[in-house]
């Protein structure tokens, strides 16, 4: 393969790193409202994402500092493409991210009530947004060959956008479920269950609706008719979300977890193999595309920027390894009568 | 309303913003592990209770830092999409780099620091805080490079209709940004310094834990003492730099507008734009601003008018940031040594600790107009020399950028009124010992 190609798979898989590991975050902000019934459950759910929240977002920054580097053309096209889709799912960040920290400082319902809103807010919608925006580029943007973008944030709304949309979201419930039946006690730890398993058939059913469109929405499975060894993406994806079920029916919490993990991994890497070598289509005009060969930087920022990924990735998964091994278990009590905890 | 307008004022609200809270993770980072390391050397719990009540106000202030450096990362796609194309290639690698290589680190660290009170040792608790503040201190020096870059580009060839990296060890080893890197970081230390120090000094106007907040001064007092001092060292062998390396932005921050030997330096004056001269000039001596910029009376120094008017930048808005940070950064140095001759006597010198109380909000003003002068200075360009900031803007529509700027105003606003609230509240109810 060369470098453009190593970058290209690269480039996918941060950002499929970043829907694993932020993707339970976003889920259980997103059932915070349901699941927790007082302020003991709702503290136990941020307190389980608490310390790994931040490091699991900078995967988003670096997802986006690494198509700066490797693509600066398909960074300047579709950021300023998706310029509102993106400033909104910012501005969630935003609020998601100070609420965390805000909630518990001041003992006042309504004080708390706002930042829980916040938190809701701030995870579904980012949560929605990529699942449509990654949809949207799989079936093709609007743009001319001057990288101008002929459309609005509604011209993304579209069904398949919306579809994405709710796949989105469903695997990232899914997800935050799980992990919060794996930190969780008691009651809270029986709703999660429940939820998680109530869950699965329409993860299940979304998946596939969103397969079929996708061959009609799309020419994500010409790579695969050209290569047919690739459907074993799809399948491996297939049997990790089944995984989810039969792991979760065995009260197996963290295999389940590690199964819809993979599930992720593989719904992702389903675009982005479909993708390839495109990797921010033109709707308007095939030739206006912009693909790992015609937007990537120089051979010599490709070798540097390799060097620095092979070395600092691993490190730092190691770390981050280390650091979801130590505060590993259920959250207790105990855990939230420290002074720090959220 | 233009592209270019509204774009320039969301940019520079932005970063203007989130440098609010940079320079205190900087330098709180650093107070706060050396206060954690004394009480593992010593077990003293009252160095306890100090690393808990400052790491307290440091994670308000981190929350704010990192939730608004997540937007900076984005906009320059978002807004800046033809500069972004043109200059990816090399400065898109600095901010991947700072990404993998610092903000990681910082941010897995600062999450087991909070949490991992009872999970790992005392000691090793205390290395994650020294780890956390040199995260930090990398993610500054990736930053200020990709900085540095834009004041003063090296390394690169133009092929391609872009810039494209050729050496990467010039880009690295840029003098401009290690400059820009040293006066920054000493920069953040003196803010953090006046910080802890103005909020003792609030608790010792009221005579409350006399010996935590006067252990808490005196460490800070140090700091500050130092770096003060150091801060002003880099800041001329900055501007010596600047001198040579961008001649328009020397110019217009002494809003000088004939090219002359020994050039003279105004300590005040009122520029006149239109008509490229000073209306009022208040204090000129003579050679000082040849010494300045070249360490030499005689020295020739260039005049505004002699670039072209469309190459020079707001000679006003330089000239006063320029002023204020410099009479600022001798404040410091002035009132950092008079506490080091009250440092025994603190409680009896009830002026210097209301001063020092009032003193908290100058660094940041200080820091924020440094950046001011080196940003507004550097226009037109936004790559010195190589792009013009008109050429780098996104061909997005204006009423996205008008939607969005005010959303940032908005959100932004009330965030850091609820921020600067909370830490208020919390540096006014002081420290609590178990
Ligand atoms: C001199 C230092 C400095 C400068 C000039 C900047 N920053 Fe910053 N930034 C930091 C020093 C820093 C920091 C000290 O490392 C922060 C502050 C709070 C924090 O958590 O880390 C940070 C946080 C921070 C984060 C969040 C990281 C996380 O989640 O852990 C991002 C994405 C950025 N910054 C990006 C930027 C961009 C794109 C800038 C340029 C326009 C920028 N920063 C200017
Ligand atoms: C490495 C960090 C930084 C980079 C890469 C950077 C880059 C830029 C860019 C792209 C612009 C837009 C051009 C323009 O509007 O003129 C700009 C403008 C500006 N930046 Fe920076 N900036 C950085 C740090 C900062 C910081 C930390 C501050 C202050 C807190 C700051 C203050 C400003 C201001 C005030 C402007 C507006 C200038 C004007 O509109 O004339 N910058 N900068
Ligand atoms: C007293 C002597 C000082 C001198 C001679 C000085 C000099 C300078 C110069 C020449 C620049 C512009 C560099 C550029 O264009 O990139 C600058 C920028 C800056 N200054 Fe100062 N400064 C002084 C004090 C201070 C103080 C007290 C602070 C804050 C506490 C400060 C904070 C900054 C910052 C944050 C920048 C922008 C970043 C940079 O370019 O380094 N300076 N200073």
């Amino acid at each position: 393969m060369d470098l453009q190609a190593i970058w290209f798979f690269l480039w996918g898989l941060l950002w499929t790193l970043f829907f694993i590991t932020d993707g339970f975050d976003f889920g259980i902000g997103t059932l915070y409202p349901f699941l927790g019934k007082d302020n003991h459950d709702k503290r136990i759910m941020i307190n389980s994402i608490g310390p790994l929240w931040d490091g699991n977002e900078v995967w988003l920054i670096t997802a986006g500092g690494v198509t700066f580097a490797a693509f600066p053309l398909v960074y300047a096209v579709m950021f300023s493409s998706l310029y509102s889709a993106l400033m909104l799912i910012l501005f969630a960040l935003i609020l998601r991210g100070v609420s965390f920290e805000f909630r518990g400082k001041v003992d006042s319902p309504i004080w708390r009530k706002i930042w829980d809103t916040c938190i809701f807010v701030g995870s579904s919608v980012p949560a929605i947004l990529f699942g449509v925006t990654f949809a949207n580029i799989f079936k093709g943007i609007p743009f001319d060959g001057n990288g101008v973008y002929h459309g609005t944030l509604f011209t993304l709304l579209n069904p398949y956008g919306l579809l994405g949309g709710v796949l989105f979201l469903l695997l990232f419930l899914e997800h935050g479920a799980l992990w919060l039946a794996i930190k969780s006690e008691g009651d809270l730890h029986e709703r999660a269950r429940s939820t998680a398993n109530k869950l699965w058939p329409l993860v299940l059913a979304a998946a596939v609706i969103f397969l079929i469109a996708s061959k009609f929405a799309t020419s994500l499975y010409d790579n695969y008719f050209a290569h047919p060894a690739l459907f074993l993406v799809i399948l491996i994806t297939v049997v990790a979300l089944a995984g989810v079920k039969y792991f979760l029916t065995k009260k197996a919490f963290f295999k389940a977890w590690f199964s819809s993990a993979l599930t992720i991994a593989g719904a992702t890497f389903f675009g982005i193999i479909g993708l390839y070598p495109s990797m921010f289509p033109s709707s308007i005009n095939p030739e206006y595309s912009l693909t790992a060969g015609n937007a990537s930087s120089s051979p010599l920022t490709l070798k540097i920027m390799l060097v620095v990924v092979v070395i600092f990735v691993p490190i730092v998964i190691a770390y981050q390894v280390w650091a979801y091994n130590l505060f590993k278990g259920k959250v207790t009590k105990e855990d939230l009568s420290y002074d720090e905890a959220y | 309303m233009d592209v270019l307008l509204l774009s320039r004022l969301q940019f520079a609200a932005a970063t203007m913003f989130h440098f609010l809270f940079v320079p205190l993770t900087l330098g709180l980072s650093v107070l706060v592990a050396i206060m954690e390391t004394k009480y593992v050397k010593t077990g003293d719990e009252t160095y306890l209770a100090m690393t808990k009540f400052w790491g307290k106000l440091f994670l308000i202030n981190f929350s704010l830092g990192i939730v608004t450096g997540i937007t900076l990362e984005f906009q320059f796609g978002t807004n800046w999409s033809r500069y972004s194309a043109f200059v990816g290639d090399i400065f898109g690698s600095l901010l991947a780099i700072e990404a993998t290589a610092a903000f990681f680190l910082e941010s897995t660290l600062i999450g087991v620091w909070v949490f991992g009170w009872k999970k790992i040792s005392k000691k090793a608790h205390a290395i994650v805080m020294w780890l956390v503040a040199a995260a930090g201190t990398l993610s500054a020096i990736w930053i200020l490079m990709a900085n540095g870059w834009m004041q003063h580009p090296v390394g690169y060839t133009i092929r391609n209709g872009r810039a494209e990296l050729v050496d990467f060890a010039a880009v690295v080893f840029n003098k401009f940004a290690i400059l820009e890197f040293f006066h920054t970081v000493s920069a953040s230390y003196v803010l953090a310094a006046f910080f802890v120090m103005g909020i003792s000094a609030y608790h010792l106007l009221k005579k409350q834990h006399i010996d935590f907040f006067t252990r808490s001064f005196k460490i800070s007092l140090v700091f500050g003492l130092i770096f003060s001092i150091l801060v002003v060292i880099g800041g001329d062998m900055h501007g010596v730099h600047v001198a040579k390396i961008q001649p328009t932005k020397l110019a217009a921050m002494e809003s000088h507008w004939e090219t002359s030997k020994r050039a003279p330096l105004h300590l005040f004056a009122i520029p006149d734009e239109k008509n490229e001269k000073n209306i009022i000039e208040i204090g000129s001596i003579p050679g000082i601003l040849s010494f300045l910029g070249y360490h030499d009376f005689n020295a020739e120094v260039k005049g505004l008018k002699d670039f072209p008017a469309d190459e020079r930048p707001p000679v006003l808005i330089s000239f006063i940031s320029f002023r204020t940070m410099v009479g600022l950064g001798a404040y410091f140095v002035l009132i950092t040594i008079i506490g080091m001759f009250l440092r025994n006597r603190l409680i009896e010198s009830p002026l210097f600790l209301k001063v020092m109380f009032l003193s908290i909000p100058l660094p940041y003003i200080a820091i924020e107009l440094g950046w001011v002068l080196a940003e507004v200075g550097r226009q037109p360009w936004i790559v010195y020399g190589l792009m013009k900031t008109s050429d780098a803007v996104s061909p997005i529509a204006g009423s996205q950028v008008l939607t969005s700027l005010i959303a940032f105003i908005l959100v932004y606003g009330l965030l850091g009124a609820v921020g600067f609230y909370l830490m208020a509240a919390t540096a006014r109810k002081g420290p609590v010992f178990n």
